[in-house]
């Protein structure tokens, strides 16, 4: 047990509106777009608009969390966001959110970045500080506007995104029970300092990156807490793409039945920091009183963060207003051109 | 490049927050914040003031030819967003096709990037508006 009190005490999630199908990505590179969204599980992506960047959905997630738990603003002690799509390479988003949700001066800030699982990673530190007393309240966040450079195939995945969750103590909708990492340097995906674009190392992210640090942390955190995949209802995993996250979790013991809630990539792509913590939010959109769920998460570089977690009796009056499902289905398509505009694909662009 | 640095440091709180300003004395509200109200002049008292994020359009135009730094966004929406208190505030309408843009559609505050000072400058964020559901 971490200490049986802390908790997520209110999640919020961001989804922009517009999206992108892999047939249209496919049209541009002379490509079957679709047979390449097939298979990768991913039959189309979120699009953030021309004016919004990781910290404007940050922002927009943090918002939501807060107004969901009916956390005074002034209780936050700690502000985490992890990104790699900052919109500064110097300069935190973690002061722009503070600021936008209305919280007192009297915080810690900082921007976190370990590829996809730099937001679970700011969910520990909140859970550590707020379990030593440090803190009443930490705000964690993943939020991307994921790059993928064109006619790679991650530009059929790279989406935006990002969810918030607020960690505390005092009815909290569901209790962390336990976390673990699990983490070694092995560089399978980076992008360099002034690079515009990240390089992967293609199928080396699979076997002995993505799938090994989510099998090994899950297995001990597993092991640790005394479960087994049949004690969860549900499971939500680091998701790249549509198949990675129902392989592992099929190999770790799951049934498609558990994973169907949280798994969203499929229909809004890879949003990068914000993938598993938006699939958490989907979760605890229709989770009940005593379910327990089971996240790992995945960041490249490689590590990944585990969580047990039961939801309790105060979900009911702390879920946020727009459901993860609704925000995915108020969508409008954009043409390649448009997304190439918004996204500053275009040079010249800022 | 505009150099609009400390104008975006002092208006964050009328920026993200839409912070105006209530006269303790006659009690009206006012965006953007002001110094002197300007009902009761000296034997008013104006402090800070949280607007209502959500509102109604009150008045709009669809702009073509963008001001300097927004000639990419064209064509864009621009608001007179009219809020429960009877305070009026002028915005950009995002995320919305122009046919559901009409007077009295209900919209709520969204954060948003406004303008960026080149490739290595300053970026403001702010309020714009978003139809609500």
């Amino acid at each position: 047990m971490v200490n049986g009190k802390v908790g997520i005490v209110g999640y919020g999630a961001y989804v922009p509106r517009y999206r992108i199908t892999a047939e249209e990505i496919g049209k541009v590179w002379n490509k079957d777009g679709k047979r390449t969204g097939a298979s990768l599980g991913v039959s189309e992506k979120a699009v953030a608009a021309w004016d919004e960047d990781s910290a404007t959905i940050a922002v927009q997630a943090s918002r939501t969390a807060i107004e969901s738990g009916r956390i005074n603003p002034n209780d936050i002690g700690a502000i985490f966001i992890g990104s790699e799509s900052k919109p500064y390479a110097v300069k935190p988003t973690a002061t722009i959110v503070a600021e936008a949700c209305g919280c007192s001066g009297n915080l810690t800030a900082a921007d976190f970045e370990f590829a996809c699982k730099a937001g679970t990673a700011g969910i520990q530190a909140c859970i550590g500080m707020v379990a030593s007393g440090m803190i009443k309240v930490g705000l964690a966040v993943g939020s991307d506007t994921a790059q993928g450079r064109p006619n790679d195939a991650l530009e059929f995945t790279a989406a935006s995104g990002g969810a918030a969750m607020l960690i505390g103590e005092g009815e909290p909708l569901a209790l962390i029970n336990q976390t673990l990492s699990y983490t070694t340097d092995t560089p399978d995906f980076w992008r360099r300092q002034h690079a515009e674009f990240p390089t992967h190392a293609g199928r080396f992210t699979g076997e002995p990156a993505y799938f090994k640090h989510v099998s090994t942390a899950s297995k001990r955190l597993m092991e640790k807490v005394g479960t087994t995949a049949k004690d969860y209802t549900h499971a939500v995993f680091h998701q790249p793409n549509g198949k990675f996250p129902v392989k592992v979790g099929m190999d770790l013991g799951f049934d498609k039945k558990q994973l169907e809630a949280g798994l969203v990539t499929p229909l809004i792509g890879n949003t990068y920091s914000g993938a598993s913590m938006v699939g958490l939010a989907a979760v605890l959109d229709v989770a009940k009183e005593g379910d327990r769920i089971f996240v790992c998460s995945y960041g490249s570089g490689a590590g990944s963060d585990a969580f047990d977690i039961t939801v309790t009796k105060y979900i009911e009056g702390k879920r946020a207003k727009t459901p993860v499902r609704r925000m995915i289905e108020d969508k409008e398509y954009v043409s390649y051109a448009t997304y190439a505009k918004f996204r500053k694909k275009i040079k010249d662009l800022e | 490049m505009r150099d609009a640095l400390p104008l975006v440091w002092r208006e964050i709180p009328e920026r993200y927050n839409l912070i105006g300003s209530t006269c303790e004395n006659c009690k009206q509200e006012f965006f953007p914040q002001r110094l002197i109200c300007p009902n009761c002049r000296r034997k008013g008292n104006l402090v800070p003031k949280k607007m209502p994020d959500e509102g109604k359009i009150f008045s709009f135009t669809q702009v073509h030819s963008g001001a300097k730094g927004f000639e990419n966004e064209t064509p864009y929406t621009l608001a007179i967003v009219e809020m429960p208190n009877g305070v009026r505030v002028l915005g950009h309408i995002v995320d919305a096709q122009p046919e559901k843009i009409e007077i009295g559609t209900k919209v709520k505050a969204v954060f948003r990037r406004i303008f960026a000072e080149g490739e290595e400058g300053i970026i403001a964020y702010g309020f714009k508006f978003k139809v609500a559901d």
